[in-house]
């Protein structure tokens, strides 16, 4: 019988009430007295020196309040980046400065060069076009492998050239590696690109800069994913404000998909100039804007091989990456590619060694960074494709090629640096095998083949890394923040509870989810609990949701800080009902004492820790509110087992998805309809990568997939009913929940369950083509069938 | 965008005395031009909206004729095109529910997008373009992309399609905007069938004469096999190649004839 509240049971999600009935309260939805707006004038080339801007015509234009260009940042702090790379050599990456607005030269198509505020969007963008603005273009550089040429433009010319790093991971495993390639009874080679997207969640970004100078403290309103993270990078790398002066607003978020975790120009502009002119500024990304100045995701190119034994074991796994990290170093782009990418190259099997290699290379094209997965996808999708290939390559089942290669014992320490606590790969393959009815597949493949339709079945594995920790490791990698994250449990009198967790919830459904969490554990009823979220002046300092990582991370820290409460509260039942504390049990919101009948109500503690007449204040402090930070021991390691089922028409190329399945292990569920909610989705942004988006350049850095005319989301029709299961289940051993991530799952493992499964339709077609780069648009699979 | 007026005339009358003010623009549903002029990329000073002339809207079936009032929404026409159900069809697959309730006939026409969808309906049947002051055979009216014998000012007030024994329309979507990548009409009267192509010519709708011919002797699948379409002057882009266009042609052409009912 399914639980009808606490942890297992699928409440729906609070949030949507005012969401479905437009009561949200987004950022743009945030007006102040007094406001101005600001448009930015940004490059329309991707690479060119600015000769001059001459704002004198448009000073004069009506409603302008005050133009800003890059001269007005002089001592003025650039856009940090948040992690550092060490390379082969052990020398720091190139870290080239990244300007609020662009000074001296332009570097990609979106570049901000001048910010006109005005008392009107309309006559900011008037003025905008009375700037007078002389750039000499300059050659772009937008191929990875030719920016590394030695005769290649530079991005920045202050670095010796495009290469920002040239990282290998294991360095000392390189030899051996190769030994065992030379020593393998066969090789399966795969080169791939793993495609540029755009983010695109439904709410472009949006930030509003209010400076008071009555208290000097400095207010932004943001889309962001994190709020005290933009508030320590902005405050104390950019503007210099002090985090005391400076509060960071992060309300209702319409989506991030990882866009929204890092600090952008634009919010540091609208903080900087409300203080220059001392008036609101607010500013509303475009749709056409967000395409060329948020962060985008992905973008590599890779070759990659496996070496395998006479008996089909894998020996070892050789990966030769270029990484695009764009103009300028977006907050966590340098870590995307490595210590989220590199750390993965295991997956779900023993490979004894491995050895990747990534060379991140600027560009003149928009920043990428971390998009739903981060690394992980792009670990996945070439390891997932290069096992497909090598299976029919040696003429075998790819699951039982899977199989005799699964890690089976845990913990187990990867090639890789990491530790996966717990797993269980066999469990989830038999689980998809049976949900995804695979024994029925060749019937089906027969049924499409009397329409004229080539059906193929393509399975994968995945193994993901969440909750990014723990700090003091991942100082070591590299990163210039700590991954813990922090709750306040906050017992209101009466005994509702009041949680003030880091973690922002943009999507997810936290404010359903936690409070089912401290439910259980008191035993009051769901409608007695609210989170809040997303405001540094009322929250403590956590680190926001990125990286599945905030019920395993944040969640954990609420449970710290519920059992400081629950712990108190028994000290002061036991007052109460004159017992020792520890005789003391709490259940079903009420405190008993072992072996008799005498109890209290939650109620009745709660009221006594803020009425403290008869109270035990030689011992114990008045009040009930405990904070916890939590500093997770390691990663949580979800894994799983997908399938999916396409027909291909022959004549036009066009793949339609007819079946899909995924079988995961996110180790403890606290909402089951909320995680299957995330794999939907996550599922979703796999089959748009794998199908469908792609964000295209042509030589000279002009984005031709620059609207919705020509970049293709996925609409409810391309994507199938999914059939998800999450009953596997190994609990995480180092959380208190047992809990692992469920956000990325479904975009990290469906696109090669897409690509291997029209790879095979191909094949059943008589058509053996070894691989197809994403988008599998229908253009690209008709070429592919009558190369 | 950038200022402008907007008047709602009640008349054709009216509306043809409003355009002839400087720098005045017809809007039909809008679905290409506020796109437009939110872009910056137009600036009239004058918007004449179609939308409340009664005159200009409304689907008639008379003998063998269909006629569409220009400022009938795709909406209306999937729901009362009855007489003609392949072009009842096609509007019923313009774009979205939202693009179907505002976009219409007329603003399809004359903007002669080389993706959209109608322009193929009205040329492969031989389709009348009425305007304010004159009638315009369909095969004089394309004249290349976003370019037609309308004059400044001139207005669809109604399009004329003669009832085809059968016809179908066949739309393969460009995967991001759905528009067509490639869009086949065919019509079968009797004497003779006619074959228009959208989507896939850098000059905008196109008849298919060789299909035609083949089609005219033979109204079966069959009888197109052995043609290929020419990808000379065939559209090159990130959704498919002219090549590729090409052969969607034949592949559409086929299946159009196929599903002719």
């Amino acid at each position: 019988m399914p639980k009808d509240h606490g942890i297992g049971a699928s409440p729906k999600r609070r949030e949507d009430v005012r969401f479905l009935t437009g009561k949200g309260q987004y950022t743009d939805d945030i007006n102040l007295h007094g406001q101005t707006y600001v448009h930015f004038l940004r490059s329309d080339v991707a690479h060119g020196i600015i000769k001059s801007i001459d704002t004198s015509d448009a000073e004069n234009m009506p409603g302008v309040v005050r133009i800003f260009t890059g001269a007005d940042f002089e001592g003025v702090g650039g856009l940090p980046c948040g992690w550092q790379v060490t390379d082969r050599h052990g020398q720091p990456m190139q870290e080239p400065g990244h300007p609020v607005l662009a000074r001296g030269k332009v570097r990609h198509v979106g570049d901000p060069i001048a910010a006109i505020v005005a008392e009107t969007k309309e006559q900011a963008r008037d003025a905008a076009e009375a700037i007078g603005l002389d750039i000499e273009e300059l050659p772009a550089v937008v191929d990875m492998v030719s920016a590394l040429a030695p005769d290649a433009p530079k991005v920045h010319d202050e670095l010796t050239s495009n290469l920002c790093y040239d990282w290998g991971f294991v360095e000392e495993n390189k030899a051996a590696v190769d030994e065992a390639f030379e020593k393998a009874a066969h090789v399966t080679t795969l080169e791939l690109i793993n495609n540029r997207l755009v983010a695109n969640p439904m709410e472009p970004r949006v930030a509003v800069g209010d400076y008071n100078q009555a208290n000097d403290e400095s207010t932004l309103y943001t889309t962001s994913q994190n709020p005290h993270v933009i508030r320590l990078l902005m405050g104390a790398f950019v503007l210099g404000i002090p985090e005391h002066k400076l509060r960071v607003v992060a309300p209702d978020v319409g989506g991030g998909f990882g866009t929204k975790i890092f600090h952008y120009a634009e919010e540091a502009f609208v903080t900087f100039a409300s203080r220059q002119i001392r008036r609101p500024v607010k500013w509303t990304s475009t749709r056409s804007e967000a395409f060329m100045s948020d962060a985008h995701g992905r973008d590599h190119k890779t070759k990659i091989e496996l070496a395998l034994d006479a008996d089909n074991n894998f020996m070892a796994i050789r990966t030769d990456t270029y990484a695009n990290m764009g103009a300028y170093l977006s907050t966590f782009a340098p870590s995307v590619p490595t210590w989220l990418h590199g750390t993965l190259m295991a997956g779900n099997y023993k490979t004894p060694l491995i050895y990747v290699n990534v060379k991140a290379v600027f560009t003149n094209t928009v920043p990428v960074d971390a998009y739903r997965g981060a690394g992980r996808p792009e670990a996945t999708f070439q390891l997932e494709r290069l096992v497909d290939k090598a299976a029919r390559e040696l003429g075998v089942d790819p699951i039982a090629l899977r199989r005799q290669n699964f890690i089976t014992q845990f913990p187990y320490a990867t090639p890789v640096a990491v530790e996966y606590d717990t797993g269980d790969y066999i469990a989830t393959m038999d689980r998809m095998e049976e949900i995804m009815d695979i024994s029925g597949f060749e019937a089906r493949r027969k049924a499409s083949e009397a329409k004229g339709k080539w059906r193929g079945l393509g399975v994968n594995c995945y193994i993901e890394a969440c909750g990014i920790a723990p700090s003091n490791l991942v100082g070591q990698l590299g990163a210039r923040a700590g991954l813990y994250d922090a709750a306040t449990v906050r017992v209101n009198a009466t005994g509702s509870i009041s949680v003030m967790v880091g973690a922002h919830s943009h999507g997810q459904g936290h404010e359903t989810t936690f409070p089912q969490v401290i439910a259980e554990m008191i035993g009051i009823d769901e409608s007695q609990v609210d989170i809040v979220h997303g405001d540094s002046s009322k929250i403590p300092f956590g680190m926001g949701t990125y990286g599945s990582r905030s019920l395993a991370v944040c969640g954990s820290a609420m449970v710290r800080a519920a059992e400081k409460v629950i712990r108190k509260a028994k000290k002061i039942a036991a007052h109460l009902l004159e017992a020792s504390e520890a005789d003391i049990e709490l259940k079903d919101g009420k405190f008993s004492v072992a072996g008799t009948d005498k109890e209290c109500a939650w109620g009745d503690v709660t009221l006594a820790a803020y009425v403290p007449h008869n109270y035990p204040l030689e011992d114990i402090e008045p009040g009930l509110e405990e904070t916890a930070f939590y500093d997770p021991a390691n990663f949580t390691y979800p894994s799983g087992a997908y399938a999916c089922e396409v027909e291909v028409d022959p004549e036009t190329g066009k793949v339609t998805i007819e079946k899909f399945a995924a079988a995961d292990d996110f180790g403890n569920v606290v909402n089951p309809m909320i995680v299957e909610g995330q794999v939907h989705g996550g599922i979703a942004q796999g089959i748009g990568q794998a199908l469908l988006e792609a964000a295209v350049y042509d030589e000279n850095g002009q984005l031709q997939s620059a609207s919705y005319m020509d970049y293709a989301m996925p609409r409810a029709d391309d994507v199938p009913f999914y059939i998800v299961d999450h009953s596997c289940c190994t609990p995480c051993t180092h959380n208190p929940l047992g809990v692992k991530g469920c956000g990325e799952a479904g975009a990290i493992g469906s696109p090669p369950a897409v690509v291997n499964a029209v790879i095979d339709a191909l094949a059943s077609g008589g058509k053996n083509v070894p691989h197809i780069d994403m988008p599998l648009t229908p253009h690209r699979v008709w070429k592919a069938i009558n190369q | 965008m950038y200022a402008f007026d907007v008047t709602r005339p009640k008349t054709v009358a009216e509306a043809v005395a409003a355009l002839a003010g400087d720098e005045a623009q017809a809007l039909g549903g809008g679905q290409t031009l506020i796109p437009t002029l939110k872009q910056r990329l137009a600036s009239p000073a004058t918007l004449v909206s179609l939308t409340a002339i009664d005159e200009m809207k409304g689907v008639c079936a008379d003998g063998g004729t269909l006629t569409i009032g220009g400022g009938t929404t795709h909406a209306t026409v999937a729901a009362e095109a009855s007489a003609y159900p392949a072009l009842a069809a096609l509007a019923a697959n313009i774009g979205d529910p939202a693009v179907r309730s505002r976009g219409t006939i007329g603003g399809s026409l004359a903007n002669n997008d080389p993706s959209a969808c109608y322009p193929s309906a009205a040329l492969a049947s031989g389709a009348t373009i009425v305007t304010n002051n004159r009638e315009i055979a369909a095969d004089d009216y394309f004249q290349g992309l976003f370019t037609t014998a309308l004059n400044e000012g001139e207005i669809i007030t109604a399009v004329k399609f003669p009832v085809p024994e059968k016809a179908n329309y066949q739309k393969f979507v460009q995967p991001a905007s759905r528009f067509s990548l490639v869009g086949v009409f065919v019509a079968k009267y009797a004497d003779g069938v006619r074959v228009a192509v959208t989507g896939a010519s850098e000059n905008g709708v196109f008849r298919w004469t060789e299909a035609e011919a083949a089609l005219s002797a033979n109204f079966s699948a069959d009888a197109v096999e052995g043609l290929t379409a020419s990808a000379d002057g065939l559209i090159n882009d990130l959704h498919g190649d002219a090549e590729y266009r090409a052969h969607l042609i034949k592949v559409m052409t086929k299946r159009a004839v196929a599903a002719a009912k």
